[in-house]
């Protein structure tokens, strides 16, 4: 990893690139610097904190934020004394490992790589662009990302909401919405953003458990909450007391002198108005990210017309250049999942063009042989880390080490800057070796953080990675007490005499491996399915796809252009080619699984197809079943033969049939089955796809009046120029309220549908020759019975449920099995096809391994005391407990590899007959006595109450 | 992570990453755990990008960092 460098060049072709990367200078010795923060305390001179967007002061040498990766400081050159006039030099007296070199350069690197990932984000849209906003003049105007760290623990405010110009709270506060975005003017995008209408509403649902009482109002276009359980959430902020919405373009007056608040004036249906807010935040958009158009100059790219790096075509992830790919917002304005399965997507897609060299550089960590411990006597290793100041600056750290000494079976104690770090490390690899340790206890962070780092190496000292145990001196103790030194000393004592009372307690633990059947089970042949077989296949694996229909396609089939005009069909019979030509390919038409068994690695499936039974082995699974389209029982639709769907409409318009190219009149009505109690979710695509199908047919039949009544346009990202496209060329759109829904009744001519416009309360009647429903997406019907055979659930609306909404977008919870395209929830092609990328991407980190590791922490069944009662099995969440028969009748039994040691089920069972390894009852007992047995603690203190 | 060889002229890895937000980590991840090496670059002195700087996300409110 290379912090504070930049990509200048790249020369060579896909497989053999020579990159030029500049490294610039930090003015600190990356390796030296331990990030103890000592110079920071002693620099003089305060500079704004850029992480905290200016809002707070940092120093000029300082750790970017308190969680930064590396965790090292930087000198800002603008501001150091030293490097503008050579005065000063504080830090460089002070460290303590002369991490400071004020002579260094920027260095150009050269490096060769055989692909390129291009993952550089984007760029919060600058308001001072558009002086009206009052952003830098008006103090109490602030933008949503200086809100965000003004809500945050680590913010300038430490968490409490306090606006810029005197740190009151604010009790009233504005949001104003597409600040920067769906503007046609000098200095805004005429894009929507896409993410900036949830990510307020996220703030206003926060801004309210900050102060319940607090005055809330956005001012907003179209509400645009088209992702995955975003319409709950906007209902959710919607409904919270003193929240208003307001459907508005709001005006900054100004700001008030006297009380520091800020004036807008907006238009309501009773006329114009203005009212005073205490802070008001400017809902800024998603910019291309700075420097790219140089960057895409000298790398020989193609930018989309609106600066970013999304390419005109099916496949979002390659660039105009071959071997480099693209992922996250640099593509355009996208939410973080996109982020994250555009990148496992780009991933798969290095993959395909690297999968010859796959393995060759890295390089396997050889361990050395175990010492057996269990026969010998106990001898502990205790090191205390002092954390920088972090743990050092409240608790006397050498004395720690003198108390450890005194504690029973204890023969080695030592301190250290940071244990953690190469040096750190290597000497406890060294003193588990020569003083012949065979436990360990380190005082000092969370295990979350550091765990695998001091197991790793005792492991490379000989010992059992098992036998190292940590006592939290930081998280526990000196971090949630700084001011109680005294009392910080006693319990830093009491948690290290306990974690050595638990060391003593533990035992090696063995890995379990099993061995990865290399091929993969797709279901369902779409779109999405088959590109996901398509990249698993060209990086070497035997592909099993099903298809329960009678032929591939899926959806597709029936979609005949993309909003942005590509030719669906055309690209489909192409895929469908590419996939019923590829050797390693199986395609199983007709399909239907009966069976599923196994687990990551070991699958065995049973598919019925045209007669015959497959029974298929395979290390992975692919769920890429597709959702279909709502059949509505509103409007007339099945009563009336000019009432079609959207998907029906497409057809007609692609048949040139004669009823679109001489209809006078067309009406759209959205949200046909979609934000409502029965599916209270928006299906996304329905909004694009109307605006899609209006332009063509104002292309086919110019003369036609096409009405869209919606009750928000969610046209997100670069879809947001269609619709004005549309809007331009005479398509009337016209909203309706949730609870006026348009009224259709079958006329003397056409069909008669009426529509009340809120606003101006105006009632509208049409007469229509076609009217089209753009349905929903609703999920499969079948989506249950699949989600029971795999052991994977399904979300509140019926689609499957992904692991992590944001953060593991295309796993289950249940392992080695990944998910793709409309099966997610409702998507446009380009998604899907990134989607199914990104489920190849995520289980080649699967199928590249020749076996899998699982955890030595697992839980284990006392078979004796196990009475079959499945409690366990129906607490575990990872499907990692059968119940199996036995000559003693059924009795639990724990598939190791599944385990994840959560120990839920230790909980649930009555008998005590499942325990935890490395928790086990006697274990955390140990513990516990130690803290508060004074027998125990009589051990090793002497009469006058001192360590002996 | 370690970039000791780099810096010593020996520079050979599978795939440049260039971005250290969530995307760029998230590729960095996927890549090395299907067996290639890895250079991830940042232009900050940070990775984390601009989600390092969200408090929390939207629509489960879950912590950020």
């Amino acid at each position: 990893m290379l912090s504070y460098a930049e990509l200048e060049g790249l020369e060579g072709e896909a497989g053999n690139f020579t990159a030029k990367i500049l490294k610039k200078p930090r003015y600190v010795n990356e390796s030296r610097c331990t990030g103890c923060r000592n110079c920071v305390e002693k620099c003089p001179v305060e500079v704004p904190d850029v992480f905290n967007q200016s809002l707070s002061k940092n120093k000029a040498i300082h750790i970017y934020f308190s969680q930064a990766i590396p965790l090292i400081t930087y000198i800002d050159p603008n501001y150091c004394l030293y490097l503008k006039e050579k005065k000063c030099g504080i830090c460089a007296d002070i460290c303590k490992n002369q991490a400071i070199d004020f002579e260094q350069r920027p260095t150009l690197l050269e490096v060769k790589v055989g692909a390129v990932v291009l993952s550089l984000g984007f760029e919060p849209y600058d308001p001072r662009s558009r002086p009206e906003y009052g952003y830098g003049t008006i103090p109490n105007v602030i933008t949503s990302m200086d809100f965000e760290r003004i809500l945050s623990s680590t913010g300038p405010y430490e968490g409490e909401i306090r606006r810029p110009s005197d740190l009151k709270h604010p009790k009233k506060v504005a949001w104003i919405q597409c600040v920067g975005s769906r503007q046609v003017l000098e200095g805004g995008h005429s894009y929507c953003s896409s993410v900036c209408c949830t990510y307020t509403q996220k703030q206003v649902i926060l801004a309210k458990t900050h102060d319940p009482d607090m005055e809330c109002v956005v001012f907003h276009n179209d509400i645009r909450a088209f992702g995955k359980g975003f319409e709950r959430f906007y209902k959710r902020a919607l409904g919270l007391p003193k929240v208003r919405f307001i459907r508005a373009y709001p005006a900054i007056v100004g700001g008030d002198p006297l009380t520091g608040n800020v004036i807008l004036r907006y238009a309501t249906s009773e006329g114009v108005r203005e009212e005073s807010f205490d802070l008001v935040v400017l809902s800024v958009g998603l910019s291309a990210p700075l420097g790219l158009r140089g960057m895409a100059q000298r790398l020989g790219l193609e930018l989309h017309p609106h600066g970013f790096l999304r390419p005109w075509g099916f496949e979002l992830l390659e660039t105009s250049r071959p071997g480099i790919f693209v992922s996250g917002a640099a593509l355009g304005p996208m939410d973080i999942p996109e982020a994250v399965y555009t990148a496992s997507g780009a991933a798969s897609r290095c993959g395909v063009v690297l999968t010859y060299r796959r393995g060759k550089l890295t390089v396997p960590r050889v361990y050395p042989e175990e010492r057996k411990v269990q026969a010998e006597e106990p001898r502990v290793g205790v090191f205390v880390c002092h954390c920088g100041a972090n743990i050092g600056r409240v608790v006397n750290v050498p004395e720690l080490v003198r108390y450890a000494l005194g504690l029973p079976h204890v023969v080695y104690a030592e301190e250290d800057l940071f244990w953690c770090s190469t040096d750190g490390t290597k000497r406890i690899m060294e003193a588990v070796k020569e003083k012949g340790l065979n436990r360990v206890v380190v005082a000092a962070c969370t295990p979350k953080t550091h765990e695998p780092t001091f197991k790793d190496s005792i492991r490379m000292g000989g010992i059992n990675q098992y036998l190292v145990d940590m006592a939290n001196i930081r998280e526990h103790c000196t971090w949630v007490h700084p001011l109680e030194r005294e009392e910080a000393q006693r319990k830093a004592e009491d948690l290290i005499r306990m974690s050595l009372a638990r060391a003593l307690a533990l035992e090696p633990l063995q890995e379990y491996e099993i061995p990865v059947d290399k091929r993969v089970l797709v279901i369902g042949g779409g779109v999405a399915g088959m590109t996901c077989a398509l990249d698993l296949a060209e990086q070497g694996h035997e592909v099993w796809l099903l298809e329960r229909e009678a032929e591939l396609g899926g959806m597709a089939r029936r979609i005949h252009w993309t909003p942005d005009g590509l030719d669906v069909q055309v690209f489909l019979e192409e895929l469908i080619k590419k996939v019923n030509l590829h050797p390693l390919i199986h395609v199983l038409l007709g399909a239907k699984i009966v069976e599923a068994t196994g687990y990551m690695g070991n699958f065995l499936t049973k598919v019925r197809s045209n007669g015959f039974l497959y029974e298929i082995k395979h290390g992975v699974t692919v769920i890429a079943t597709g959702a279909e389209e709502y059949r509505p029982k509103e409007y007339l639709y099945g009563e009336d033969e000019r009432v079609l769907t959207g998907l029906e409409l497409e057809g007609l318009l692609w048949q040139r049939d004669p009823r679109v190219l001489e209809a006078k009149t067309v009406v759209m009505i959205q949200c046909v089955g979609s934000r409502n109690e029965e599916h209270n979710y928006c299906s996304r695509v329905c909004c694009g796809q109307s605006v899609k199908n209006a332009l063509k047919l104002k292309e086919l039949n110019p003369s036609c009046d096409v009405f869209v009544l919606y009750r928000d346009m969610r046209t997100y990202g670069f879809l947001e120029d269609l619709y004005r496209e549309a809007a331009q060329k005479g398509v009337i759109f016209i909203r309706y309220e949730e609870e006026k829904p348009p009224q259709v009744q079958k006329g003397a001519e056409g069909l008669k549908v009426l529509v009340e416009e809120p606003i101006l309360g105006s009632k509208v009647e049409l007469e229509a020759d076609l009217l089209v429903l753009a349905v929903a997406l609703v999920p499969r019907a079948d989506n249950p019975e699949l989600g029971q055979l795999f052991k994977v659930s399904l979300d509140e609306d019926g689609f499957f449920k992904e692991a992590h909404v944001k953060l593991r977008p295309v796993d289950f919870g249940t392992e080695g099995i990944y998910l793709c395209g409309t099966a997610h929830g409702p998507k446009y092609i380009q998604e899907a096809i990134a989607q199914a990328h990104a489920a190849a991407g995520r289980a080649m980190t699967v199928l590249s391994q020749d076996k899998l590791t699982s955890s030595g922490i697992v839980c284990e069944v006392k078979r004796e005391r196990c009475i079959g009662c499945g409690m366990c099995v129906e607490a575990c969440l990872y499907g990692a407990i059968t119940l199996e028969e036995t000559k003693q009748g059924k009795k639990a039994q724990v598939i190791p590899v599944l385990c994840k040691g959560c120990g839920l089920c230790n909980a649930k069972c009555p008998t005590g007959a499942i325990e935890l390894k490395h928790f086990r009852d006697r274990q955390i007992e140990a513990e516990i006595d130690a803290l508060v047995s004074l027998d125990f603690v009589k051990v090793f203190i002497n009469d006058e109450g001192k360590v002996a | 992570m370690g970039t000791f060889g780099l810096l010593r002229g020996r520079a050979f890895y599978d795939v440049l990453v260039t971005g250290g937000g969530i995307s760029g980590v998230q590729a960095a991840l996927d890549l090395a755990n299907a067996g290639f090496k890895v250079l991830l670059v940042d232009r900050g002195p940070s990775i984390g990008g601009h989600m390092a700087q969200l408090d929390k996300t939207f629509p489960t409110n879950d912590c950020s960092i």
